[in-house]
């Protein structure tokens, strides 16, 4: 690796979802992909007491000039989000205006929304908030997936099928997968990525 | 992957590391054989690096300590005996710690002692976000402080090797997002081990006894070291300057030094930079002469002052007259220094440098409502804090303590009043009981925390006979911080690990009512705590349920996944919300639309334990297949 030329890329990938969503799969599937991909890549999750159902993120950044693992508000190319409320949080946080929202499009109710305290954010809202940010959205679901915990791959499915994730070909979320895991839990991811 | 066999490589290799990880790999490499710790966040998957590395080799024995000052004295104890030994734990646990850590530079170590300490500015997990760097002052122990995975990696090294060579403890203070950070990080062999592995344990080593007259030598022994220490700081490779010939110059270290570069990278007019990675003892001469080359110098410190105060009475000291700016304005002592935050903090202290104003303003990221946690779908605390409220009076007095079921607090619950530290509640618990005749006090405690701080508190009400009812919520596991075992966990015959009761302990300490009661028996719990609370003097209620979230997980494992669902008789439902509003379950969703409550297939794991809940029993549990049809 030290010796290969990296790619002249420069990205920040912002992800986020709920506790227990997956959130840490995901974005460790992708750092490594990236770096399968031959670009230099700097992470970290962030989830406080969030393993407890509140908000998990994780920050990645791909090409050789950033230098904190972490993304700045406002500055993130693309936004991947496991979960409807979080994406609309991810939206008006830290997405860049012109920037790209993948969205897995299942909600879980947070309390304040199931006592009544807040509106639950629609798909409809998600759009306006999208357009006056001249940003663009893609909401994937993936019908019948045998587990919740697959969602993430779904999303990284449809994701690399509109082509939204620059400099990344499906073999290299494939050997991510490789590295990562084995047996049925393999099987079951890589079916999911090729659909 | 297997980060176990990845961490034991022989040959040199790169990897995508977390710094937590990459921790695990130095140690390795270094050959540490004793590694202690009580669990905490940042720092948890230290341990589990560790422990995932025992599957296949023990180049080490490791322990998860009753807690943070034991742990600690495990890892001296074994350092005394010529082990190289590293003990971590997060912020807070140096609090615990410190009775012990505080004689440790005054002794000598002989193996080498290395304490990780996993701070939190920002206070993402913890209960505040206090400065550990203050402790290395006062207990004259160096401190290092890494960036990223890589410095993570060889600043622990040099660790060892600072702490060998001089006998005595060094801090590696790894930061939250140092911790979680991830990246290729490029590591040694496994050939040289680092560490002398000192003689074995001798008094004549000593003198060990810090006692009266001993302890000035002591002192002024662990003085000079620092001195010595002080001459390796000034060539150190951790300590370095990016120079651009620059009229201003800046003094940064750890994590925001990489803010840093971000901010720098938009403007053609840099500051010079000095880096500082060994922040104590500072490297003076060499900053000094950086700021005598300077008109100006910035100060960039994540949380205290720290840093900039050594840095203006050394320049005072020799007459420098260069404007040091530093922290003015309370802002400027909190949260982490992300880009954001540096950014605002460098715009405020120099507009002139010509940073852009930030793209989404701070006031915009926090008015927006964070989605507060909640306890696990099937959660035993959750069954617990709803049947401990019915016994409840509105104006009892509830304590709240450290652990999952701190969570009680929030909405619905509302249970526990007022939070300190792990095992504080039946210390402010026995104090809010004086003079308080007619409002009862509730105090709670995790099993973890009962073992790790819970005991002294519980045998001075005993004692001093505090009129207080206890409830425990007996688990089985340090559940908020990722599952650890600790003594009230099953035994292991293998290890000879033993399982203590937490019942007995009671018992054996003399408290007369202890009641016993699983949570998912919410009518029996009710029960419990209500005969409890009507006798005089201490008393216990242990709320028992084994952690949901680690059952679910283990069964996963094993290929067993939930087979029932909770499902609602639209027949029988009347909308009255008890589930949610009551119980607060997060599998039970509501249409805003229709008013009509459903399950959230994703999260019920089918426990059952909101079927009691229901005041027209429209809850039912199905096999999962049968639920689906409805
Ligand atoms: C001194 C100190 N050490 C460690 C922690 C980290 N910590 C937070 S919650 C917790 C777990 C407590 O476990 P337990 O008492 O069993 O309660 P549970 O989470 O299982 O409900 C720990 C160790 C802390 N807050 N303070």
């Amino acid at each position: 690796m030290n010796n290969t030329e990296l790619k002249n890329l420069s990205l920040n990938i912002y992800m986020s979802g709920v506790g227990g969503q997956g959130i840490g799969v995901l974005s460790e599937v992708l750092i490594r992909a990236y770096d399968d991909a031959g670009y230099e890549v700097k992470g970290v999750d962030t989830h406080g007491l969030a393993q407890r159902g509140g908000k998990v993120e994780s920050h990645l950044r791909i090409g050789g000039p950033a230098g904190s693992p972490l993304i700045e508000p406002g500055t993130a190319d693309i936004a991947v989000c496991l979960e409807r409320t979080e994406a609309y949080r991810a939206l008006v946080t830290y997405l860049k205006p012109g920037g790209v929202l993948i969205y897995y499009n299942t909600s879980w109710q947070s309390l304040n929304v199931r006592i009544g305290d807040e509106k639950e954010v629609t798909e409809a809202l998600i759009k306006t908030e999208a357009e006056n940010r001249t940003s663009s959205v893609y909401e994937i679901l993936t019908e019948n997936l045998p587990d919740v915990r697959l969602q993430n791959i779904g999303l990284l499915a449809g994701a690399l099928r509109e082509d939204l994730l620059p400099g990344l070909a499906s073999a290299n979320i494939e050997n991510a997968l490789q590295v990562l895991f084995s047996g049925d839990v393999l099987s079951s991811n890589l079916e999911i990525l090729s659909g | 992957m297997d980060i176990g066999k990845i961490l034991l490589e022989k040959e040199p290799f790169s990897d995508i590391m977390m710094g937590n990880a990459a921790v695990v790999r130095a140690m390795i490499e270094a050959g540490v054989e004793v590694v202690t710790t009580y669990p905490g966040s940042p720092t948890p998957e230290i341990a589990e690096a560790a422990r995932a590395v025992l599957k296949y080799e023990s180049p080490f024995y490791f322990e998860y300590s009753t807690n943070e000052k034991v742990a600690a004295e495990v890892a001296f104890g074994a350092s005394l005996n010529g082990r190289l030994s590293v003990v971590f734990f997060k912020s807070v646990g140096l609090n615990v710690a410190s009775d012990s850590v505080v004689q440790f530079s005054l002794l000598e170590p002989q193996g080498g002692l290395v304490i990780i300490l996993g701070d939190d500015p920002g206070a993402n997990s913890s209960q505040n976000e206090q400065d550990n760097r203050h402790f290395a002052r006062m207990t004259n122990i160096p401190v290092l402080e890494p960036a990223d995975p890589q410095q993570v990696y060889e600043m622990f090294i040099e660790a060892v090797e600072i702490s060998v060579e001089n006998k005595m403890p060094v801090f590696l203070r790894m930061t939250t997002h140092v911790c979680h950070a991830k990246s290729r990080v490029s590591f040694g062999d496994r050939t040289i081990v680092r560490s002398g592995r000192g003689p074995s344990f001798d008094p004549d080593f000593g003198e060990y006894i810090p006692l009266t007259s001993a302890v000035a030598p002591m002192k002024k022994r662990s003085i000079l070291k620092l001195g010595k220490i002080r001459e390796r700081s000034e060539n150190s490779r951790f300590n370095y300057l990016t120079d651009r010939n620059a009229s201003k110059g800046i003094i940064i270290c750890g994590l925001p030094s990489l803010s840093l570069s971000d901010l720098l990278s938009e403007i053609e007019d840099k500051p010079d930079v000095l880096t500082i990675g060994m922040v104590w003892p500072l490297p003076l001469s060499f900053i000094c002469d950086f700021c005598e080359n300077h008109d100006e110098v910035l100060i960039i410190e994540e949380l205290d002052d720290f840093i900039e105060k050594e840095v203006k009475a050394a320049a005072f000291d020799r007459g420098l007259k260069l404007k040091i700016i530093g922290k003015t304005e309370p802002d400027d002592f909190i949260g982490e220094l992300n880009q954001q935050n540096l950014r605002h903090f460098i715009n405020s202290k120099w507009p002139e440098l010509g940073l852009k104003s930030p793209a989404v303003p701070l006031s915009a990221l926090t008015e927006i409502k964070p989605r507060p946690a909640q306890l696990c779908p099937g959660c035993g605390h959750r069954s617990a804090f709803y049947a401990i409220k019915k016994a409840l009076k509105e104006d009892d007095i509830t304590v709240a303590d450290i652990g999952c079921h701190t969570l009680g607090y929030m909405r619905p619950y509302e249970f526990g009043k007022v939070l300190l530290s792990m095992g504080h509640s039946n210390g402010t618990g026995a104090g809010l009981s004086l003079f308080n005749r007619t409002r009862r006090i509730v105090t709670i405690l995790g099993d973890s925390t009962f073992f790790h701080a819970g005991l002294p508190g519980i045998i001075n009400a005993v004692r001093n006979n505090h009129d207080i009812t206890l409830i425990v919520m007996e688990n089985g596991t340090t559940a908020m911080t990722g599952h650890q075992d600790h003594a009230g966990s099953k035994a292991d015959s293998e290890s000879g690990k033993k399982k203590i009761s937490i019942k007995a302990v009671l018992e054996g300490l003399g408290v007369e009512a202890v009641y016993e009661v699983d949570t998912y028996s919410q009518s029996s719990l009710t029960k419990a705590v209500d005969d409890a609370l009507a006798v005089k003097g201490f008393s216990v209620a242990i709320a028992r349920h084994p952690c949901m979230l680690k059952f679910t997980r283990e069964n996963r494992h094993r290929g067993i996944t939930p087979d029932r669902q909770a499902g609602i008789d639209p027949a029988k439902c009347k909308n009255i919300e008890a589930c949610i509003k009551v119980f607060g379950c997060p599998s039970f969703m509501v249409n805003k639309e229709t008013g009509s409550i459903s399950v959230n297939k994703e999260l019920c794991i089918g426990d059952g334990s909101c079927v009691q809940v229901c005041p027209v029993s429209a809850i039912g549990i199905k096999k999962k297949n049968e639920a689906e049809h409805e």
